[in-house]
């Protein structure tokens, strides 16, 4: 099948500030895609972009077989959008909001009805209908906007930071909704996150950092490229005699540090019962740790995820204001 | 082939118009407001310099001033009204508009359309005042008051959405408003007559707009004007015109 988006060599810069440089990807359609970054990667900008929202500097891209710059309005009736910040209209009621989009789109007067219903059950807001949306709580907004996104059937829905500011609760309940979707609908589904968790549900991923994808692949193949391995950190009652006898014995590599023996594993589930066998000491404490998705970004950037949450743009503003300063 | 996606743009166009009409219909501060600004001016203004000035062209002040007060009150609503469109862009529902399926016409279009409709529903208050000064109306008289004062508040409300596309903040457009209201409002002619002024405040005047709505307002309320009618009604229409047409071009360009 033809990808449902194909990005090629798509650039966006801000005077010098390259927010979005040279990324060519493409997503399949009814795959959960994920854009994985710190603040201020490049990420929201992709996705502004892929809406028609943003002209891009250069390069092109493609939504449900249409260029976003040339058939724009192709491209807006084929997609949906969760925007990071709320874009309901707070004044109006639930009903209100859905209706308004529903005749943006151009769906009839039944269509409309009977989707509205839908998608409030979906999102567990049937009661709520009528209600103001100012009286709703973070979660109850997002979960409404997630029904106004999926009211005209997208081809694609895109999510960004759709669970930013839920609490652990609500954010499972969207997920089970997002794959539950997925599994009905066959809906492809285009997300950014900053959560290492969230990433991990995304059937590929895009590692984005500076503007440019530095990894793409499955959440599995990050790790086993990119993870560094298993690490089993063993203590025992003779660490020295037992470095020496798993190097010669299991030909492992055995790093001796302060919380014990670190040992690097291809496979940690299969190669645990041979170095264990080969433990001529008596174990007191094991640790078994598969690298995760920071260790990815940990071993492709050189810093965490949490390190680099301070967004680009702040840094330059906050580089200004010092500058300023001094003269 | 794919079938050819035909859609109409009244739908939306009449949607984005509804949609303020109901936040506007769910805020009392706002009615409150428009009820209390005319009132005010209307009153002092009227009955403090009509204890000064006895009589212009025969009527009593506060008589004359009424059609003033009516197109000021448009104006002030209009430029209110367009702020809505900044409102929109800072909390986000713009862009549930902008990534939606219609073209930039149809939003700047509506909300025009809008913004002139709750102009005029608060301009209309002020009529209700009418009787206080004495100014007693015709039906026939009341309908051509209506329609001059919804071209009129439509030429505002394009105007105000010309400047609030422009501007990011809403101190912004309250300067930038502010440095466009008080202009047109004193150099209107609203609260003196414009026959018999100074060569270089009267070609100022001639200029503005707002001279000739108000001058068609006091043509349909108290029976006296200065220009022809019909070029009273031709100006504020071309000027609503471009007015439209500079705040849909802006528009279609920035978003």
């Amino acid at each position: 099948m033809a990808p449902i988006i194909e990005v090629t060599h798509l650039s966006k810069h801000y005077g010098r500030l390259r927010a979005v440089d040279d990324v060519s990807f493409h997503v399949e359609p009814g795959e959960i895609f994920g854009f994985l970054g710190p603040n201020g990667a490049g990420k929201t900008t992709t996705i502004h972009a892929l809406c028609t929202l943003l002209q891009p500097t250069a390069g092109a891209a493609t939504v449900a077989g249409y260029d976003v710059a040339t058939r724009p309005h192709d491209v807006r009736r084929s997609i949906g959008i969760i925007f990071q910040d709320s874009s309901l209209d707070e004044r109006l009621t639930a009903y209100e909001n859905l209706n308004f989009h529903g005749i943006l789109y151009h769906l009839p007067r039944a269509v409309r009805r009977q989707r509205i219903d839908e998608v409030l059950q979906l999102v567990d807001l049937a009661p709520r209908r009528h209600a103001i949306v100012k009286t709703f709580s973070g979660g109850m907004k997002r979960r409404l906007e997630m029904a106004r996104g999926l009211l005209h059937h997208p081809k694609v829905l895109f999510l960004d930071e759709p669970t930013l500011g839920l609490d652990p609760q609500s954010r499972s309940h969207m997920w089970e909704y997002l794959r539950a979707l997925r599994a009905r609908e066959g809906i492809t589904m285009f997300l950014t996150t900053h959560y290492m968790d969230e990433a991990e549900d995304c059937d590929r991923i895009a590692v984005i950092d500076h503007g440019k994808i530095i990894a793409l692949d499955t959440p599995a193949g990050l790790k086993r490229q990119y993870g560094g391995g298993d690490r089993l950190t063993l203590r025992t009652e003779d660490d020295a005699a037992t470095a020496e006898a798993l190097q010669q014995r299991c030909r492992v590599s055995v790093e001796r540090s302060e919380e014990g023996l670190r040992i690097a594993l291809t496979n940690g589930h299969a190669g645990l019962p041979e170095v264990l066998a080969a433990c001529p000491s008596k174990i007191v404490a094991l640790d078994l740790h598969h690298p995760s998705l920071d260790d990815v970004f940990l071993r492709l950037t050189g810093r965490g995820m949490r390190d680099t949450d301070a967004n680009e743009l702040d840094q330059l503003r906050s580089f200004r204001k010092k500058w300023n300063l001094r003269t | 082939m794919e079938p050819a996606y035909v859609t109409s743009s009244w739908p939306s166009l009449g949607m984005i118009w509804w949609r303020d009409l109901l936040r506007f219909s769910r805020d009392q501060s706002q009615i409150i407001g428009s009820l209390s600004r005319p009132l005010l001016w209307l009153l002092v203004l009227g009955f403090g310099l009509g204890s000064v000035v006895t009589s212009v062209g025969g009527l009593t002040y506060p008589e004359f001033l009424l059609p003033g007060i009516i197109g000021l009150n448009l104006l002030f609503a209009s430029f209110l009204s367009a702020i809505s469109i900044i409102w929109d862009r800072e909390f986000g529902f713009l862009k549930e508009m902008l990534v939606a399926p219609i073209s930039r016409t149809t939003i700047a279009l509506g909300k025009a359309l809008s913004g002139s409709t709750i102009a005029v529903l608060q301009g209309g208050l002020v009529l209700a005042f009418a009787p206080l000064v004495h100014v007693h109306l015709a039906w026939g008289h009341l309908l051509a008051t209506l329609g001059l004062m919804a071209l009129l508040a439509f030429a505002c409300t394009s105007l105000g959405i010309l400047v609030a596309s422009r501007t990011t903040s809403f101190e912004g457009f309250g300067v930038i408003s502010n440095l466009i209201i008080m202009p047109m409002f004193f150099l209107s002619g609203a609260m003196f007559p414009v026959d018999r002024l100074p060569s270089w405040l009267a070609v100022l005047v001639r200029l503005n707009p707002m001279t000739y709505g108000i001058d068609a307002l006091r043509a349909a309320l108290i029976g006296i004007h200065a220009f022809p009618v019909w070029f009273d009604i031709g100006f504020v229409a071309g000027f609503a015109a471009l007015a439209l047409w500079g705040a849909v071009w802006y528009f279609n360009r920035t978003s």
